[in-house]
């Protein structure tokens, strides 16, 4: 397993795609968080019941919060594809038969690469939330506004935040697994987490049974682990507690990979 | 059935199929087929495109599950094999490469699995003559420059058995040489080297045993001597008058090497074995038999392998 996982490591390290995405991330995520945190003090973004304007009462922890954590709310689809890639380049690139010549053993490749995709979503999560907590807190604070810093609570979102977005790169791996075509996995990432998962929750959001379905959906689910979030602050649904929110996206990672490894790991490759 | 295949105990380095069929929906690709493979000896795998070459190496390789029937390596299935890099070298047909990692970076990936470290990575590199282009991105490496990329995989490991699917194909005359010269020393030090071809000319040189498969049927396996002395010489004559030349041919005791091709204008075309071109030729001129057409033809060991896998299974099993 330690030699596996260590292939499986290099596996990525050795192409360019992850740092790519990586920086795509950075950058996407400081802007988003910079503009949300301009408008949170503008009190034009603030979360519901936000009316305070300007100054410290009105943007309050839950609005630092959701500046902070736009990482986990916006950014979940780049450790999502960093998973998904690590399963897909192998059958793109015909790659999985020296994979499992190297390893024949399905299971053991599977939990490699389920570990190793938890190994890219921690350096995601880490450096998207420092991104956009970094950019977000700059602008806070060159505005003159409370940045929230200086709160052990903060920094405990900021790490679940992280955590959040490592989970979400283990749900690619097993996305990728029952999905094994690249461009249908990709266009299926993207389409959900751009699309349909928002118009869900905010559909969903109208109805009191449909709120409790929304909390299960993956995106609320992420954001259940950071506890901040632009959405269930927009739409006014709690999110699940942060345990559960856990519990539910690693569920989804697991019942995926489950999934694949009954289809697309017990196949004939060839 | 064949001499390799009544060996009683199989070495940790013997490739051993035993009654190994593959069907794909309504194609039989793999038919009952048991083969060994012996250590100290380089294997030719032969057959027509099709014929169920890559599909017994994948189930050799455990890529493919086996309809019925089992493949093993030193009596072991290559499932259970431990650190299986170290065991069995294998690379097939088609190039699996990420295209944008560099050479060294394929082998350093694998690396660990062979239990080996970055050196073993260069050394293998340098030893397929690809040391130079190591620091380049594969997507930018010639079909021949992957074959030996692929050919270093193998042997990362060390592994006592090679397994090597259609290994010339894109390598130029040069690189032909160079192969043949390789897999001779690797099998020289004991390995079991095993390649597979469409062609039987190409690895003609190298092989010191053939396996012909054809649809997916055994069809012969011998030494390579023994397909050779099989290899028989033919002239191919035909002539306007084909009862004449039946008759002349019937008289003479000449043996014929298939159906004779008759035309619808009595006009017959005929193979016949073990008579050089001048004595057919005399002796029709003799008998006043019009002759149109009179070639020596086919006797190399590329025709004879035609032969093998253009035949019923049974009848071609027969001869071998
Ligand atoms: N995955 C597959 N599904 C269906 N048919 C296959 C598959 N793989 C191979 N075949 C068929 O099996 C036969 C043997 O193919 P193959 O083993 O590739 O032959 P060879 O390597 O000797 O050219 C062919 O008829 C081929 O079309
Ligand atoms: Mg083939």
């Amino acid at each position: 397993m330690g030699a596996a996982l260590r292939t499986e490591y290099r596996k990525v390290v050795t192409t360019r795609l992850w740092w790519v995405l990586l920086l795509v991330m950075v950058l996407y995520m400081a802007f988003l968080s910079a503009v949300m945190a301009w408008a949170v003090t503008q009190g034009a973004g603030a979360p519901a019941g936000g009316p305070g304007g300007p100054g410290g009462a009105g943007t309050g922890v839950d609005a630092v919060r959701s500046v902070y954590t736009i990482a986990v709310t916006f950014g979940y689809a780049f450790p999502l594809v960093v998973g998904t890639l690590a399963v897909t380049t192998e059958y793109r690139h015909r790659t999985i038969t020296p994979t499992l010549l190297l390893e024949p053993r399905r299971d053991v490749v599977l939990a490699a690469k389920l570990a190793a995709g938890g190994v890219m979503g921690v350096l995601f999560g880490v450096v998207g939330t420092v991104a956009a907590a970094g950019a977000g807190a700059l602008v806070l604070a060159l505005l003159g506004e409370p940045t929230g810093l200086d709160e052990a609570s903060t920094w405990g979102v900021l790490a679940r935040s992280a955590l959040a977005l490592a989970v979400w790169a283990v749900v690619g791996v097993g996305l990728g697994t029952v999905l094994t075509n690249q461009v249908a996995a990709v266009v299926v990432i993207l389409a959900f987490t751009q699309f349909l998962e928002p118009v869900l929750r905010l559909v969903l959001g109208l109805t009191s049974w449909g709120q409790d379905v929304s909390r299960y959906l993956p995106g609320a689910a992420g954001e259940a682990i950071s506890g901040g979030s632009f959405y269930s602050d927009a739409a006014g649904v709690p999110l699940l507690p942060a345990w559960q929110g856990l519990l539910v996206l690693v569920g989804y990672a697991l019942v995926l990979a489950a999934l694949g490894r009954v289809t697309t790991l017990r196949r004939d490759v060839g | 059935m064949t001499r390799a295949a009544v060996a009683a105990t199989a070495d940790a380095r013997t490739v051993r199929l035993r009654h190994l069929t593959k069907q794909f929906g309504p194609v039989r690709a793999v038919d009952d087929l048991t083969i060994d493979v012996l250590p100290g000896r380089v294997t030719g795998f032969l057959g027509p495109n099709g014929a169920g070459k890559t599909t017994t190496l994948r189930m050799l390789l455990g890529l493919v599950r086996p309809t019925s029937g089992t493949a093993t390596i030193g009596d072991v299935p290559y499932g259970r094999l431990r650190r299986p890099a170290t065991v069995v070298g294998a690379a097939l047909e088609a190039s699996s490469f990420h295209p944008g990692r560099t050479g060294l970076d394929h082998l350093r990936v694998y690396a660990p699995q062979a239990g080996v470290g970055d050196a073993r990575a260069r050394e293998v590199l340098d030893l397929v003559g690809l040391g130079p282009a190591g620091g380049r991105r594969v997507g930018g490496y010639s079909l021949g420059m992957r074959q030996r990329l692929a050919l270093a995989t193998t042997l990362l490991g060390d592994p006592p058995v090679l397994l090597l699917d259609e290994p010339s194909n894109g390598l130029d005359p040069e690189g032909i040489a160079w192969l043949r010269g390789f897999l001779r020393a690797l099998a020289a030090e004991g390995r079991t080297v095993l390649v597979s071809s469409h062609v039987l000319s190409e690895v003609q040189q190298t092989v010191d045993d053939v396996v012909v498969i054809a649809r997916g049927r055994l069809v012969h396996a011998s030494s390579l001597d023994d397909l050779a002395r099989l290899a028989r010489p033919r002239v191919r004559a035909s002539s306007p008058d084909g009862a004449r030349l039946a008759d002349l041919v019937a008289r003479s005791g000449w043996t014929t090497a298939g159906p004779p091709a008759r035309a619808a204008d009595g006009a017959l075309t005929v193979e016949v074995h073990d008579v050089p071109p001048a004595v057919v030729g005399a002796a029709a001129f003799a008998a006043g038999v019009e002759l149109h057409e009179l070639a020596g033809v086919g006797a190399g060991l590329e025709q004879l392998f035609l032969d093998l896998v253009d035949r019923p299974a049974d009848v071609a099993g027969g001869a071998a």
